[in-house]
């Protein structure tokens, strides 16, 4: 015998915009301090809003999710050098404006701490536990030296531009940043 | 006044820390249990409808309290699912 189901096409619908969060993307290309804050800010408030948060880490936006002090086990000089160089951390990020040798960017995280107000290292973490999805772009990767031993945890995929449009195709909110 | 079964203080966070905080606490209530969400970020005004209109759970009210260091807000949240 041949089970039939009755579908109801209203309570099906709602069912499915029930299983279907909206989603968020935000493509990090920034390694700026100011700029990564605004991103995680951004995908914390979308996560807890109970969306679907994707984030796409490429370029400079990388040296967000870099592990403090890892070396690059790139294979040739060049790209080893470069990853040297280009220091990453989320505790270490630069403001995009008043950096000052670094003393600009000391007196933000300064005032920033005398407020209470989470900084990018925590705001990353708050992102993870709140189920943020973290991509890692694997071409800007290998152009900057940056191997996986030396990212942090947690990086959900490593991946390249067809899995970003994938996602963000089927995104309401999709950020440049 | 308006009561609550759970209070939240958030006094001395900022945007988005209230809102994930109280995305995070209302986990623990029951259906029907009624959230109290304090600070002192002027924004809760607007983002705690926002947040309910979102995720379904139902804004019950917002009080504003003059305190020394400057006005304090009272968010009521349902949890409704």
């Amino acid at each position: 015998m041949i089970a039939t189901q009755q579908i109801e096409p209203t309570t099906t619908l709602a069912q499915l915009q029930e299983s279907k969060p909206e989603r968020v993307t935000i493509v990090l290309l920034s390694g700026d301090l100011d700029r990564a804050m605004a991103a995680f800010i951004i995908a914390t408030g979308a996560a807890a809003m109970g969306m679907r948060v994707t984030m796409f880490f490429t370029f400079w936006g990388l040296n967000t999710i870099r592990r403090r002090g890892a070396t690059s086990s790139a294979k040739d000089w060049l790209r080893r050098m470069f990853g040297l160089l280009n220091k990453g951390g989320a505790d270490a990020l630069p403001l995009s404006r008043f950096h000052f040798a670094g003393l600009g960017t000391k007196m933000m995280q300064t005032v920033m701490k005398q407020n209470r107000m989470p900084g990018v290292p925590e705001l990353m973490q708050t992102a993870l536990d709140l189920g943020v999805r973290f991509i890692a772009c694997t071409t800007t990767m290998g152009l900057m030296g940056i191997t996986k031993n030396t990212l942090i945890d947690g990086i959900d995929q490593f991946a390249g531009v067809t899995t970003y449009l994938a996602e963000a195709k089927q995104g309401n909110v999709n950020l440049f940043i | 006044m308006m009561q609550a079964d759970v209070k939240l203080d958030t006094v001395g966070y900022f945007c988005p820390m209230p809102i994930i905080l109280t995305s995070k606490k209302i986990k623990e209530l029951a259906l029907g249990q009624v959230l109290e969400v304090v600070s002192d970020d002027e924004g809760i005004k607007k983002d705690m409808p926002a947040w309910c209109e979102t995720t379904g759970h139902q804004m019950m009210g917002l009080e504003e309290e003059q305190a020394k260091s400057g006005p304090i807000y009272k968010a009521f949240v349902k949890k409704a699912k």
